[in-house]
């Protein structure tokens, strides 16, 4: 129902006299009332949204070494970062249709609500209160992290364990499950601590770095990633405990499913992709000399209808291996082996090399 | 149509919609209902898309368990208190900066102002400098001055600087020893409040009696004796019943005593130098404010300089004063949600991380508004009274 409509009916039943008002309250509104109209219409398509205005824009983490943070040219990098260029190729077939918006742990969820993000790639722990409260749909989990504790082991030799920690000053970030989880644990385990609370990562590390606090706690892939961007790494260590389940992912507004289903099948194609082997150095010569399966989920089957189906192209899973390879690969370069952090698969792997990654059948 | 001559003389008769009165009633009717109908629009507007993309709304979120820790707190408050509850603990934080910044920079706003009027080339200089320096300077910086360029450099707390008094440095925050009331105690309170009435009484009962016959009588050093005297006096025969709780050396920090972390005096310093740098100013042009001649009228009356200033300029230059240090006080209190980037739990930063946990922007929005908002006019209802009490008497 129009806005007009509404004003008209509920004039109606009101006296004579707010009659003259309705007409004029229309003339002056009607302007604003055509231009938020429309935007609400579009609105309701977030993909038609963002191939109107030609990128997706992305809402990432401020600088989180490994996950998104941006290189010494400004282009952004890490695990998140990249997840973004995978949808952006899915829906445009090139990964560099994307603008990325740095947002605090704060700031994260109102960006997405209000339309400001098409996608929230910013290493977001996924729980029920998030998934139905705040009006979130979380698309997979990319990344399965837990929370940890890490202190400078040179200023505090002798603490090798969290439960050592009671009488700590503490630094952690703002509106995150992390601070949730942290007065848990302490309380749990009977220990009294200090909360030094920042609203953005840059103003903990700073805090941590300069001694105001004895322990720094976040995602345990935080941790590695803080630790390469302090003063003197070597000094710090990462206790043993993982106090939390910080499964990790994109999230997408409510009452999209069409965009919320690309997201979370460019995650699964992720998946699919490194269970077949299939990479950004092969890709190519696989759309023609791979078996069956292969060349289905590479949308090189006649007549196939997987990718139109879901509103992008078929041979969507081509675009997103070129841009930005397969999970695997992604990983590697990011977070693994081939990056500083050097974090081993674990929880990571696939599951058919002993991790949970898993992806439901492309087909 | 009515002639010229009609016209004239009766100018409202004739059609209503030439009537100037009644066109403008209905234009302010008119404007008045447009308004109205924009802000029932907007809440209307605002309600259907929060149902449409099923985000939680209402106040109810208030009475839902916080889970969070606060650092400081004047009240008692842990992770299971409510939401509201936290909110609370954020507003009287920021209240208790507000007040010991206003306190503070109004002190040094007066002495700088006053300095930079002084005879004396040093001091009127030093007080320009600390003027122009701090006036020009965002107040964010100055935070991050405070608490990354001195406090943070302090020493760790095994190498914390021992002051006198069994107080403590470090780069956790100052450490002094906490006043531990055994029984009896409240005769010491009883002491000084009554301490403090009776200087009240001996004030006014010495301002009378100058008025009458002209005789001063020592008020100063009569209620110094009173406020301090008595409380002491208290101490000496309720038994003794005070004791302190030392700051002690314990694994990681300083336990025990008090603690003022370095997240509020940080933000308590920078609100403080950086409000007074425009006090200061406020002063020195209210002192100008007042006429020379009457400094020379006090000076050929025979005062000296000392209550030339006490008693001729400064009452008068008040009156200049006071309205324009009411905004600096509004300022300071508003420029305090800037504690969010040093981690000083305030209102903002305590609303802030409740809005993230329950998600619901608007309802801790509209709630920190509506402190703010609160605490201004509050504020300036203040001083109003204040302000009242200055204004010249007619006689």
């Amino acid at each position: 129902m129009g806005f007009a409509q509404k004003i008209g009916q509920r004039a109606q039943t009101t006296e004579k006299g707010l009659r003259v008002m309705k007409h004029i309250a229309i003339g002056i509104l009607a302007a604003t009332t055509m231009g938020l109209m429309a935007s609400a219409a579009s609105a309701a398509s977030t993909l038609e949204a963002v191939k109107a205005k030609g990128f997706i824009q992305c809402g990432v983490n401020t600088g989180l070494s490994g996950f998104s943070s941006p290189d010494d040219k400004g282009e952004w990098k890490g695990l998140d970062a990249d997840f973004c260029r995978a949808v952006a190729a899915a829906v445009f077939g090139d990964g560099t249709k994307v603008k990325f918006t740095p947002l605090s742990a704060k700031e994260r969820f109102t960006a997405l609500q209000s339309g400001e993000i098409d996608l929230l790639s910013r290493n977001t722990t996924w729980t029920i209160n998030r998934d139905t409260a705040l009006g979130l749909n979380f698309a997979g989990v990319t990344y399965y992290d837990g929370q940890g504790f890490m202190v400078n082991a040179k200023k505090l030799p002798g603490v090798n364990s969290a439960l050592q920690l009671s009488g700590a000053a503490v630094c952690v970030q703002s509106g995150t499950t992390t601070e949730l989880n942290l007065a848990d644990y302490f309380k749990a385990n009977k220990m009294e601590y200090n909360p030094v609370v920042f609203e953005k990562v840059e103003e903990a590390n700073a805090a941590y770095d300069s001694g105001r606090c004895d322990a720094y706690t976040t995602d345990q892939s935080g941790l590695y990633g803080i630790r390469l961007t302090l003063s003197s790494p070597g000094d710090h260590v990462v206790l043993p405990e993982i106090i939390s389940k910080e499964p990790l992912g994109p999230a997408v507004r409510q009452g999209d499913d069409q965009w919320y289903h690309i997201v979370k099948w460019t995650y699964f194609a992720l998946l699919q992709a490194e269970e077949l082997g299939i990479t950004q150095a092969n890709v190519d010569e696989l759309k023609a000399s791979g078996g069956p399966e292969v060349k289905r989920v590479l949308g090189q089957e006649a007549d196939t209808k997987l990718g139109t189906d879901l509103g992008v192209s078929n041979d969507w899973v081509v675009n997103i291996v070129k841009a930005v390879g397969n999970y695997g690969e992604m990983f590697e370069r990011n977070v693994g082996a081939g990056s500083p952090l050097k974090i081993a698969r674990g929880l990571n792997g696939l599951w058919t090399k002993g991790g949970l990654q898993y992806a439901p059948p492309i087909r | 149509m009515a002639s010229q001559e009609v016209l004239r003389e009766e100018p409202a008769r004739g059609s209503l919609i030439n009537d100037p009165r009644v066109r403008s009633i209905f234009i302010q009717v008119v404007a008045a209902l447009a308004l109205i109908l924009l802000i029932w629009w907007i809440v209307d507007n605002t309600i259907d898309n929060l149902q449409r993309l099923r985000i939680a709304s209402g106040f109810a979120f208030l009475k839902g368990r916080a889970g969070f820790d606060i650092a400081d707190s004047a009240i008692a408050y842990s992770s299971d208190n409510t939401y509201g509850r936290a909110i609370l603990v954020g507003l009287l934080n920021t209240a208790i900066v507000a007040l010991a910044g206003i306190i503070t920079a109004t002190i040094i706003g007066f002495m700088v102002g006053i300095g930079r009027l002084s005879n004396n080339w040093l001091i009127r200089k030093i007080c320009t400098i600390y003027v122009e320096v701090f006036r020009n300077i965002p107040p964010l910086l100055v935070i991050f001055f405070w608490y990354f360029g001195v406090l943070s450099v302090l020493p760790l707390p095994r190498d914390s600087i021992e002051l006198p008094f069994g107080s403590y440095l470090n780069s956790r925050g100052f450490y002094f020893p906490r006043a531990v009331w055994g029984e009896g105690a409240w005769l010491i309170l009883l002491a000084f409040v009554l301490g403090i009435a009776m200087s009240w009484f001996v004030a006014r009962k010495a301002r009378q009696r100058q008025m009458a016959t002209g005789q001063q009588f020592p008020v100063f050093w009569t209620s110094v004796a009173l406020i301090v005297g008595l409380p002491l006096l208290a101490y000496v025969a309720s038994g003794f019943p005070l004791s302190f709780d030392l700051p002690k050396k314990s694994t990681f920090n300083l336990t025990g005593g008090f603690q003022v972390k370095p997240e509020f005096l940080s933000l308590y310093l920078a609100l403080s130098f950086y409000t007074a740098s425009f006090i200061a100013e406020i002063v020195r042009a209210g002192i100008r404010g007042v006429s020379r001649g009457q400094t020379e009228a006090a000076g050929a009356l025979g005062l000296r300089s000392g209550p030339i200033l006490r008693l001729v300029v400064v009452p008068q230059a008040m009156r200049i004063v006071i309205p324009p240090l009411t905004s600096q006080y509004l300022n300071l209190t508003k420029n305090s949600s800037l504690a969010i980037a040093i981690g000083y739990p305030d209102l903002t930063a305590i609303a802030g991380t409740v809005l993230n946990q329950t998600g619901q922007a608007i309802e801790p929005i509209m709630i920190m508004m509506a402190v703010y908002l609160g605490l201004s006019l509050l504020t300036s209802a203040i001083m109003n009274v204040v302000n009242a009490k200055m204004a010249l008497v007619e006689r």
